[in-house]
């Protein structure tokens, strides 16, 4: 390989599968680990020491909802004594006020909070929970009142699309600092209900234009990040900075993948924390090294001024719309298959949402 | 860290809780941490930001850098000024 291997900043701990939503966007795979597969408290401690080691900066604690894990506080004390910047994402639902000052005590860093809506009977619709809206407050609240920085994550679809003015209104109410807008990507359960979840093209316009609107209405008071439309975009995202590169993230039975939906691509072989350490697996496990670099891509990509920058895209969307993970991410509108990224974003129906369960 | 955000002099800036700077071997040198982002801290941000304390206001800070590294005074501000101004607009900085 030409190019020397880079070294981890990000690690998104999957610390269990089990959440008390059952958003239809989920990006967790169809098939969940089951509670009696998750890592157990020392193996996890073990993963962030590795993780620190190889150089990783930032580590996620995640899950589905990782309140659901019991041992929640000693996990994020390990990954704080490792020396890595620890972050909490979190539904808000499933973590008590307690919980929230014994996490601050272990020296959480950041706590991330999702909604789903500004209005709270959609978002207790979207969430498939009575009452997660309110709950979330009050999480959102304690971590402010704490001292520590919040931010506000939210996933933008059909039922929400007209309401993000809202939403990032109701995040400087809870005294956020920060607000990540993220249109769905479709992957694991938000592929299962992409045409329950898809806006028109009128509204994905409209909601482009309105954030950019919003960032200058509120510079400042709040930090926007946004995540762009990938059925809508012109060029394919450089999906998690690319393959390999510059994050890795590991579920709860201990698989390490370097994407979340990895193993939605078929035949890769991906190694478990259970059997090796953190660096082996980095630099030489089987799945890692299946699309490192850009040398495997096909034309458009392989003589492409943007394949440094984007990388061809993402391998598993490459997967699930053309069949091939090798080939050009079809969201590209140099993809020959890019009419079927187009098809697809004019398929809606109305139908109920199969929810993560 | 560029554009930003005029801080008053008698400002105390300080890194609130989820700004952290740290030195890491693997990585090859000092980086900020912040939410969902790194950046890389050269020489002279370290400098600076190891003085964000919240005792300290930023015209003490600029004199203070300005006499450890005898350097002219306004080059000095222009460096903190640039570096702090662009945290403080990132939500990054408590003053």
């Amino acid at each position: 390989m030409a190019e020397a291997l880079t070294r981890p900043l990000g690690l998104l701990a999957e610390l269990t599968h089990r959440c008390p939503l059952g958003c239809p966007y989920c990006s967790n795979p169809l098939a969940l680990d089951r509670r009696e597969d998750e890592l157990d408290t020392a193996t996890w401690a073990r993963v962030f020491r590795e993780a620190a080691g190889l150089g990783v900066l930032q580590v996620h604690l995640s899950g589905g909802e990782p309140g659901a894990r019991r041992d929640l506080v000693e996990i994020a004390a390990s990954a704080r004594e490792a020396g890595l910047y620890t972050n909490l994402i979190t539904s808000g639902v499933g973590i008590t006020t307690r919980t929230m000052r014994d996490l601050w005590e272990a020296g959480l860093d950041h706590v991330q909070v999702s909604i789903q809506d500004s209005d709270a009977v959609s978002a207790d619709h979207i969430a498939g929970y009575q009452g997660a809206f309110q709950r979330k407050h009050a999480l959102a609240a304690e971590a402010v009142r704490l001292g520590l920085m919040l931010t506000i994550n939210l996933v933008v679809h059909r039922a929400n699309i007209e309401r993000i003015g809202a939403m990032v209104e109701l995040a400087l109410a809870l005294k956020a600092s920060r607000i990540e807008i993220a249109h769905v990507q479709y992957y694991g359960w938000a592929l299962k209900n992409r045409a329950a979840l898809m806006p028109a093209r009128e509204q994905v316009e409209r909601a482009v234009a309105q954030v950019e609107e919003l960032r200058r209405r509120y510079q400042g008071r709040i930090v926007i990040d946004a995540v762009v439309p990938d059925y809508h975009a012109r060029f394919p995202k450089p999906c998690v900075g690319g393959w390999g590169r510059r994050s890795l993230n590991v579920t709860p039975s201990g698989k390490v993948l370097p994407c979340h939906a990895a193993e939605t691509i078929p035949d890769l072989e991906f190694w478990n924390v259970r059997d090796h350490p953190l660096s082996d697996i980095w630099e030489r496990s089987p799945a890692f090294n299946a699309f490192r670099g850009t040398d495997y891509l096909p034309e458009p990509c392989a003589t492409c001024e943007r394949r440094e920058i984007d990388f061809g895209g993402c391998r598993c969307q490459a997967f699930a719309l053309t069949g091939d993970a090798r080939a050009t991410d079809p969201v590209c509108t140099l993809s020959p298959s890019h009419g079927l990224v187009a098809e697809l974003a004019g398929v809606q129906d109305s139908g109920p949402y199969v929810y993560r369960r | 860290m560029s554009e930003g955000y005029a801080i008053a002099p008698d400002a105390k800036p300080r890194l609130p809780r989820g700004v952290r700077l740290t030195h890491n071997e693997a990585q090859g040198g000092w980086v900020l941490l912040a939410p969902e982002r790194i950046f890389k801290a050269d020489a002279i941000a370290v400098e600076i930001l190891k003085r964000c304390t919240g005792e300290a206001t930023l015209a003490a800070i600029v004199d203070d850098l300005a006499a450890t590294f005898k350097a002219p005074r306004d080059r000095i501000e222009a460096d903190v000024s640039k570096l702090l101004g662009g945290l403080a607009e990132k939500k990054l900085l408590e003053l």
